[in-house]
């Protein structure tokens, strides 16, 4: 029991920490909390949706072919690609239109008015375009393998898909940590949301940094809707339901670490499945909210800030 | 004259609406236009006070499989004030835990807390009746009062009066000290806490009082309707209330009020306007165009005019 457990929180919390990185991204480099975050999760799931409709048609119709133990054949991870760059430039288009002019106005919480209208504005586009009803990248029917005997702990059982999250999250994260710590462009990103002023007057371009965030942002953003989609199913409140625990789990890593919002996110997801058998399945989302408040409460910089404030 | 009638019977149901609307955003200004505090759970705050509203007054389902089992049918009046009271202390439980901390915490623990009361809302069903809400919720001198237009005319009366109660004391709360000291911390709270002021305490007050107002309007909608379910406390309440304080005006109670009229008719002319247009197989998809509608209205408001129709000056408009 406990071993599923701590198995199902990790896959729900490697979603969550995928949307969480971006937060943290924009909301130390923009400075202020984008509500419409969510949004992009929702949209990249939903965009993915679309582009798999589209590759489907494109290698003659019919059902996808399964890649080995997983019920989705290559459509769906051409889809989950194409989805990813077009929920990029949604992302970039929302902060040509309005954050990027009100950035220019100055102050961070009229940003965050914004992004709230936003949100609700993009949900319910989404709605008028998709409609409210469930739907599914596949019908295939997984089967769950056991991974640990039911003798040891209760056991483990774990399908396919879901491994191929973990393991896909796993892979984008460590690749997003090389990235930022390594490489230039990762360097000069870090470095604007330390400091954005000295950042530019040592000569980085602060809008193209700006504008590689919200790229990066949308597209774990997109991916992170795309798994919720996979291991469960798509509906359009997907992104607003996930904004609280990405809240608490960025604020829970402390704002602009990128590897705190992971360990937020898994934490997030670990007290969301164990609060099933606690306080039931109905209330499982409340759990983010406790996490939220006792950390404002005990500890409001976060487990890891990157700068005190 | 009877062909006027179902006109002015829809008149007196609009303006109902909108004076209990306007009461929420005359809240709202209180915690953003004076405080500058951000609160995104305005339906959160509002479903307390209508809720506890209602449990107050309305006696707890009979018969057999009877869902909701708490209830006191106590007077209305008792419920309004127990509605403004709860609100108040939620608030200020949320308030506390988030205040001391960066403004925009604040906002993310107010969304959190309106998604949990959603939750308590939905699933609590002993308490709350969870998906089919509480239905029944008494009405005053419904039963001295035939027919809807007499009722709608006597409800009208009392949101104006209570609209302008509110207002008349918003007035002179913002004129006071405790006013002048709230608008000296949003401007400068190095300033004010040099001059021996306790940003914390004043804001606490602040957003306490803001939330029982809010409660308050919900308390006032429960009595109106006469039925209350989860789904009536959707964030888009939220943003409607945001929505008519920012067109309206941040800072301003005059401004509060005529925003809320301004956006109240754009929506439900626009919501008419989309019945009309879209097809009857449509009608839920057109809901959502509606909402668009106004959000953009939100943020082409917020880029042309931030200080809105009747706000003060943008210089002096709250700025983090």
């Amino acid at each position: 029991m406990i071993l599923q457990i701590i198995a199902d929180g990790l896959i729900v919390g490697s979603t969550i920490a995928l949307g969480a990185i971006g937060l943290t991204m924009t909301y130390s480099l923009l400075r202020f909390a984008n509500f419409a975050h969510g949004e992009f999760i929702a949209w990249g799931a939903y965009l993915a949706l679309t582009f798999l409709g589209f590759f489907i048609a494109l290698g003659g119709g019919g059902a996808m072919a399964p890649l080995g133990p997983f019920s989705f054949g290559w459509q769906l991870l051409a889809a989950l690609v194409a989805g990813a760059i077009a929920t990029a430039i949604l992302a970039l288009v929302l902060d040509w239109l309005l954050f990027d002019r009100l950035s220019a106005q100055g102050s961070a919480i009229v940003l965050t008015i914004a992004s709230f209208g936003a949100a609700l504005a993009l949900r319910n586009f989404l709605q008028f375009v998709y409609g409210t009803l469930p739907a599914y990248y596949t019908r295939e029917l997984q089967i769950a393998i056991h991974i640990v005997p039911r003798d040891v702990g209760g056991g483990l059982r774990a399908t396919p898909d879901q491994l191929f999250v973990l393991a896909l999250a796993l892979v984008l994260v460590v690749g997003l940590h090389l990235f930022l710590q390594r490489t230039t462009a990762g360097r000069a990103m870090r470095a604007v949301a330390h400091n954005p002023a000295l950042a530019r007057v040592t000569g980085i371009d602060v809008a193209s940094v700006v504008r590689w965030t919200w790229i990066l942002g949308a597209i774990l953003a997109a991916v992170a809707g795309t798994f919720a989609g996979l291991v469960g199913q798509l509906r359009p409140q997907i992104g607003f339901d996930l904004l609280l625990p990405l809240f608490a789990a960025a604020i829970l890593g402390g704002i602009g670490s990128v590897p705190g919002a992971v360990i937020g996110g898994l934490i997030v997801g670990l007290a969301e499945s164990a609060a099933v058998p606690l306080i039931g399945a109905e209330y499982r989302a409340a759990a983010a909210f406790g996490v939220l408040i006792a950390i404002l409460l005990v500890r409001p910089q976060g487990l890891f800030a990157e700068r005190a404030k | 004259m009877s062909e006027f009638l179902p006109v002015l019977s829809y008149a007196t149901f609009f303006l109902v609406f909108a004076s209990i609307f306007a009461t929420m955003a005359l809240g709202l200004n209180l915690q953003w236009g004076y405080t500058g505090l951000f609160n995104v759970g305005v339906a959160g705050f509002v479903a307390v006070g209508a809720y506890a509203s209602a449990l107050l007054t309305t006696p707890p389902d009979a018969g057999p499989g009877a869902v909701r089992v708490v209830g006191l049918g106590l007077p209305i009046v008792v419920g309004w004030i127990g509605g403004t009271v709860a609100a108040g202390l939620v608030a200020a439980a949320v308030g506390f835990a988030a205040l001391r901390l960066r403004h925009d915490y604040l906002a993310i623990a107010t969304f959190g807390i309106a998604v949990v009361i959603q939750l308590v809302a939905l699933n609590a069903q002993k308490l709350t009746g969870g998906p089919f809400g509480i239905q029944f919720i008494p009405k005053p001198f419904d039963a001295q009062l035939d027919g809807s237009l007499a009722f709608n005319a006597l409800y009208l009366a009392l949101t104006l009066a209570a609209l302008g109660c509110v207002y008349a004391a918003l007035q002179r709360l913002a004129a006071s000290p405790w006013g002048r000291v709230l608008r000296a911390i949003r401007e400068d709270e190095t300033a004010a806490e040099a001059l021996g002021k306790r940003a914390f305490a004043f804001r606490l007050q602040s957003f306490a009082i803001g939330g029982a107002i809010m409660g308050f309007g919900g308390a006032l909608y429960a009595h109106f309707v006469g039925y209350i379910a989860p789904e009536d406390f959707l964030p888009i309440l939220t943003f409607q209330i945001w929505t008519m304080l920012i067109v309206g005006g941040a800072g301003s109670n005059r401004g509060a009020i005529a925003g809320t009229v301004v956006v109240w008719a754009i929506w439900t002319i626009a919501g008419n306007g989309l019945r009309e247009l879209i097809p009857a197989a449509d009608q839920a998809r057109a809901a959502s165009l509606q909402i668009v509608l106004v959000g953009v209205l939100l943020a082409a408001m917020l880029l042309w005019r931030p200080q809105g129709l009747l706000g003060p000056r943008p210089s002096k408009s709250p700025s983090a």
